[in-house]
């Protein structure tokens, strides 16, 4: 996994609460299972008509945030299936940090595998961060969110900021240890 | 401590843990199906690429099984060959335990868990899927994992897990007639929302969950995954056994909170008070009384999946059926083979077949809006599943009413949206 420090970028304001897994990818896409590409069928029955065409009206459609890195989101963003597809293809669109006031738990933990940072706010925050036009800073190190001349910290896990920042998942940071482990197998053999 | 912390306590090698404290359990039993099994593999193969980690041998291939559920039977080639990669993986790897599609049993992962007996008592069970929540009635403490955790709980037998907090939801008395556990646990998650019990463990117990059937605990604890919670669950008692014993398992280790458990909080409810329920489109929490919406018209009914066609349900279905033509579209598909068998010799098949209904093979099918009876574009369904969100079912504009097997066997005779009490 690429390491993460600091992503700087729009905020697409997806201002909708209880955002489940069937919406951010819909079920004919689960038979796939390579982990780049899922990116184009991200939010797919909201981005495109039947007939394969973008919807104008849907924000991540919206030219202004071609470029972003970041989605705001409203309370319970990822809930339903355990599908690990829903952040392969948040990833591969190009987000690198959800913020919202509130996460499903698998969902949540499934961010990590795939470098993705989290991160819950209080709704008035978050709302707040929906009004804005500007580039928003989000720096995993500082735990802030700067934009306009505001600074929010965040809250973040210490295990969990150290696999991002290093770019490890679980296992990789279990292998960290393997000389440890190997030793104490060695010594506690049966 | 409650049953919660006392499985992850054991687990964990501690004699005593509290909400919040982290656990690196041991991992009894692991399931993945033709959905998370690929995305298992792929992450494998990202190892074994990546060459830092051994992907030889799983840590113990006897306590995983497989399940192909979603995609069966396959409707295009994508779908066939996530079959046949699952097939290599399982000889691979020596797992036994895979229920293939057209070899005998097989059927829903969640249903399969507890007709086979395939998680007991005491244990800790992880599966890669949202819905493993399930298998908590059995007395185990059950929940979903992604596709890399389950990777890593396949290599390494371990897991860590944030002890969650314990919401409490007590029954009073016996559940009416005409009014079955999916009512209960649709008004819970009315009350309680879609997040309600957000990384929760939830708990079901009191005189109304130890005089339901294991079944019906099992529908508790499979929706417990709509209120966002971490695990469902519920405490042991003979008739789990009993259950069990049937299934030839009685060789383990039961849990049971202690005497002065903590919960964070409890709920209580009179089994007296409720009435058939149906959650509305588009959420489980949206609920409303069966004889509010009464008079909607349906175009189908969908009896089917690991919450609404086990046995029991079936048999409801077939109590309101006997005898009776359907109105609309309906289909019924037993949720594992074992079911389907038992409905077959007991003449249930035949009543759905008589009142007009298609009965269908096992599979996860349309409740997912894969395949098998997807809904077209403006199409209004009931149905005995789990999630109505836009598009769960098929078109993203068509509606899915939740309701028991009582309320869409009801409303399939009528054409509406029907209260049992009411034909």
């Amino acid at each position: 996994m690429e390491k993460f420090s600091k992503v700087s970028s729009t905020a697409i304001p997806l201002d909708r609460a209880n955002v489940d897994t069937d919406q951010i990818v819909p079920k004919q896409f689960l038979k796939l299972v390579q982990r780049t590409g899922f990116g184009k069928f991200l939010f797919y029955d909201w981005r495109f008509d039947q007939d394969g065409k973008q919807k104008p009206d849907f924000v991540l459609n919206d030219p202004t945030y071609s470029d972003s890195h970041i989605l705001l989101a409203g309370e319970n963003f990822g809930s339903g299936s355990s599908r690990e597809h829903a952040a392969w293809a948040l990833k591969d669109y190009g987000l690198d940090v959800i913020i919202a006031p509130s996460f499903a738990d698998i969902f949540y933990n499934n961010c990590f595998k795939n470098g993705i940072l989290p991160i819950s706010l209080p709704g008035n925050l978050v709302d707040d961060l929906m009004q804005t036009k500007s580039a928003i800073e989000v720096d995993l190190e500082s735990q802030t969110i700067r934009y306009d001349s505001r600074t929010i910290p965040f809250a973040i896990d210490e295990g969990r900021k150290k696999t991002l920042l290093e770019g490890l998942d679980d296992i990789a940071v279990t292998l960290q240890y393997e000389d440890r482990i190997t030793s104490y197998e060695k010594s506690h053999a049966l | 401590m409650n049953i919660t912390e006392k499985l992850l306590a054991k687990a964990g090698g501690k004699s005593s843990v509290a909400p919040g404290d982290i656990v690196f359990a041991n991992v009894d039993k692991v399931m993945i199906h033709d959905v998370s099994g690929p995305g298992v593999i792929k992450v494998f193969d990202k190892l074994k690429k990546e060459g830092t980690i051994s992907v030889e041998k799983l840590w113990d291939p006897s306590k995983v099984w497989v399940a192909e559920d979603h995609f069966v039977p396959s409707a295009e080639k994508i779908s066939a060959e996530n079959i046949m990669k699952l097939t290599k993986f399982t000889k691979q790897y020596g797992i036994e335990k895979h229920f293939k599609y057209g070899m005998g049993q097989y059927g829903i992962c969640h249903t399969l868990s507890h007709e086979e007996a395939l998680v007991l008592p005491g244990e800790i069970y992880v599966g890669g899927d949202s819905h493993t929540n399930t298998t908590g009635a059995l007395g185990a403490f059950a929940c979903g994992l992604g596709h890399t955790d389950v990777a890593y709980v396949l290599l390494n037998g371990k897991i860590w897990f944030k002890v969650p907090e314990t919401l409490y939801f007590k029954l009073n008395g016996k559940l009416p007639e005409n009014v079955m556990a999916k009512d209960f646990i649709l008004k819970i998650i009315g009350d309680i929302g879609n997040d309600g019990a957000a990384y929760a463990a939830m708990q079901f117990g009191g005189s109304g969950v130890s005089d339901m059937s294991v079944e019906s605990r099992l529908t508790l604890c499979n929706m417990t995954t709509e209120a966002g919670a971490k695990n469902g669950i519920v405490e042991p008692d003979q008739k789990l056994f009993d259950y069990l014993a049937a299934r030839g398992a009685t060789n383990y280790s039961p849990v049971y909170g202690d005497s002065d458990a903590q919960y964070q909080k409890v709920y209580e409810y009179e089994a007296s008070e409720l009435e058939p329920l149906v959650a509305k489109p588009f959420s489980p929490e949206n609920i409303a009384v069966v004889r509010d919406v009464s008079g909607i018209e349906l175009d189908k009914s969908y009896i089917g999946s690991c919450t609404g066609a086990k046995y029991e349900d079936l048999e409801a279905a077939a109590k309101i059926l006997k005898g009776r033509k359907v109105k609309i579209r309906t289909e019924i598909l037993p949720a594992a083979i074992s079911i389907y068998k038992r409905a077959m010799e007991n003449g249930l098949l035949k009543i759905f077949l008589d009142a007009g209904a298609t009965v269908g093979p096992p599979t996860c099918g349309a409740c997912c809006g894969a395949h098998m009876g997807v809904l077209a574009k403006d199409e209004i369904c009931i149905s005995t599943t789990n999630r109505n969100f836009p598009g769960r079912m098929g078109h993203v504009e068509s509606q899915t009413y939740l309701s028991s097997p009582l309320v869409a066997a009801a409303s399939a005779v009528t054409g509406k949206i029907t209260d049992p009490r009411d034909l």
